[in-house]
């Protein structure tokens, strides 16, 4: 580590009571990739604001060179006033180029606080970033649902931010000689700021049942097309036989056939890259795609021949979703 | 109490036609001809919001947006919903802005015609969904503010807010003046009555150019923006389809041998099934 310490790609670390979510590891493994693509290296730098967290090892495991810890009582849960505040002051002491966070619910809160507050570009909920010939972050943005993907510049003011929607860079790879500097900040003076607006109280945290979307093998998503409730079983019951998980589209969202929208895929649901992916009535909307098209093999089931959903599959089925439902699970029971 | 909120909102391309959005081969822009515009559909539920604070407690609710002339058809649609006053920003020196820029403009107009106890937004538009305008118009304004808001309630000067985040939320107390980006789920929008669209006809539409804001030029549109946009392109989905075909067994038995030869054991999977019970 020299002693200028400016510059670098950061990576906003997301922690929630004290573990780090893991759309930070990804990030950390493209800030590598970045690294390697810059006319000079910058350093890769990890930076968590909380009351503590436990697995900073697993940024340095990822890519992260530096760790800046930003650990105060009053950061424990988010509250974007204190963290603007914090990462402001930090960010205009140390400049680093680039800043990447997670496009999470806080991400998505907090990285456009910050690009207002330090007059700056943030591109939103990117699919991709890379270093283009002028040294500059190129942020690859879906739009109209993942109908278009744009290119996003952030030539003329600094950091260059970017969010990044968890699971679209795929799994991270862990670095050959993880090895990190850890840096405690002390956030006292930037947290006396504070006005008092924004008050956190409390996190409620609902159990989560059955195989995350994110770490599933095998998902069984339906659509608006299943029908009913009664239906929607059958949908639950082969992702079970399957050791899977259950997706849905926002109309089942819409029709509460599903418990919550946490299983919702598409531009404004979860991003997934499983190695099957079964949908069952789902037309295929643009916005619905942009958060499949990356799985490994598609089979798709819709009545409609014309249905989209079959222009992003590997085995098309013309057919009653419900009938074919029907007949896979008494087969598979056998 | 009587309160003054204010709902921005933004009319967009109809979501459910994007797939026929196309990119210009030629100027490589993007093509949205024949599309609808509709208002963006989470920006009814944050009117709504609006609206059952007004039944509840007084007060006015204007609508805002930023957009071309032809958006008034869209600030009517909202007059005819319940919302009392409307307001157009409408320049070109608006066009081409980022999210950064479309929130100045936003809070200059904002602070035209308030100020405002609360101000409500969608937590995003269907086109660009960036989500950004809300948190960077409560900066430029400098207020309070969250997004993704599944609950809330007024408690006198105090708002109760729950935030979704993933698999839960956090729950905050919030100091009005604030601003709200809520969630479809929040609400459901009400329709509007034959009476409304009568009423709406006589309700006050104000229409602002750049030049009736207090702003500073060089923040607006295309010049205002730190982000810039290089190339656009259109993803390609196809894959190179198999149809299975027959009667329904024989399409299981070719999607079980597909199944498996994509590693999936599903044999095992009935045995301990049946094993298990």
């Amino acid at each position: 580590m020299t002693e200028n310490k400016t510059g670098g790609i950061w990576v906003v670390a997301e922690q929630i009571a004290g573990r780090i979510n893991s759309v930070s590891y990804e990030l950390l493994s493209k800030a590598r990739h970045l690294q390697t693509q810059l006319k000079t290296p910058e350093p890769v730098v990890a930076v968590v604001l909380g009351k503590e967290a436990a697995d900073l090892d697993q940024l340095s495991r990822f890519g992260a060179e530096e760790i800046i810890t930003v650990f105060d009582g009053a950061l424990e849960l988010y509250q974007n006033d204190a963290y603007v505040n914090v990462l402001e002051e930090l960010i205009a002491q140390r400049k680093p180029s680039i800043v990447l966070i997670g496009a999470t619910a806080i991400g998505q809160d907090l990285a456009p606080m910050l690009g207002a507050r330090l007059k700056t570009g943030v591109a939103a909920h990117c699919v991709d970033v890379r270093i283009n010939e002028d040294n500059q972050m190129v942020a690859v943005v879906p739009a109209f649902g993942g109908k278009v993907l744009g290119d996003i510049l952030c030539p003329n003011t600094s950091p260059q931010m970017a969010t990044l929607k968890p699971g679209v860079l795929g799994k991270p790879v862990p670095v050959e000689h993880p090895s990190a500097v850890i840096t405690a900040y002390d956030a006292s003076c930037a947290l006396q700021k504070d006005r008092g607006r924004v008050k956190a109280l409390e996190i409620v945290r609902q159990e989560q049942s059955g195989v995350p979307l994110e770490e599933a093998e095998v998902i069984v998503t339906g659509g608006w097309g299943i029908g009913s409730q009664e239906n929607w079983a059958l949908v639950e019951e082969l992702a079970r036989l399957l050791g899977g998980a259950v997706g849905c589209t926002r109309p089942v969202v819409d029709e509460q056939w599903v418990q919550s929208e946490q299983q919702m895929i598409g531009t404004s649901g979860k991003s997934v890259r499983p190695k099957v992916y079964l949908a069952f009535a789902v037309s295929g909307a643009t916005h619905h795609l942009c958060g499949m098209k990356d799985s490994g093999l598609v089979i798709s089931v819709n009545k409609d021949a014309e249905a989209p959903i079959f222009e992003a599959s590997d085995v098309r089925i013309v057919g009653d979703a419900k009938t074919v439902l029907t007949a896979l699970i008494n087969r598979i029971k056998g | 109490m009587s309160l003054n909120i204010a709902v921005c909102i933004k009319p967009v391309p109809d979501p459910d036609c994007y797939d026929k959005i196309t990119i210009d081969p030629v100027r490589k822009t993007i093509t949205r001809a024949g599309i609808p515009t509709i208002i963006n559909p989470v920006d009814k539920n944050a009117v709504e919001a609006a609206l059952q604070l007004r039944e509840k407690h007084g007060g006015k609710v204007t609508v805002i947006t930023m957009a071309p002339p032809n958006a008034e058809e869209s600030l009517r649609e909202l007059l005819a919903m319940g919302a009392d006053e409307a307001v157009l920003l409408t320049d070109r020196a608006f066009a081409g802005a980022d999210t950064l820029a479309t929130s100045y403009a936003l809070s200059a107009g904002l602070q035209k015609v308030g100020p405002f106890d609360l101000i409500f937004t969608g937590t995003e538009t269907a086109d660009g969904a960036t989500s950004q305008v809300p948190a960077q118009l409560a900066e430029w304004l400098d207020v309070a503010h969250l997004w993704n808001v599944q609950e809330f309630e007024l408690e006198g000067n105090t708002l109760n807010v729950k935030m979704g985040i993933e698999n839960g939320y956090i729950s905050y107390s919030v100091q009005m003046p604030a601003l709200l980006a809520v969630k479809r789920s929040i609400n459901k929008p009400r329709y509007t009555s034959v009476m409304g669209v009568m009423k709406a006809k006589k309700k006050p539409l104000m229409v602002f150019t750049a030049a009736d804001l207090d702003v500073e030029q060089e923040r607006l549109g295309l010049q205002g923006s730190p982000t810039k946009a290089g190339a656009v392109f259109t993803p390609s989905l196809a894959r190179k389809g198999q149809q299975l075909t027959g009667e329904t067994e024989e399409i299981v038995e070719q999607l079980v041998q597909v199944l498996r030869s994509a590693g999936l054991h599903l044999e095992t999977i009935a045995d301990d099934k049946a094993g298990g019970k």
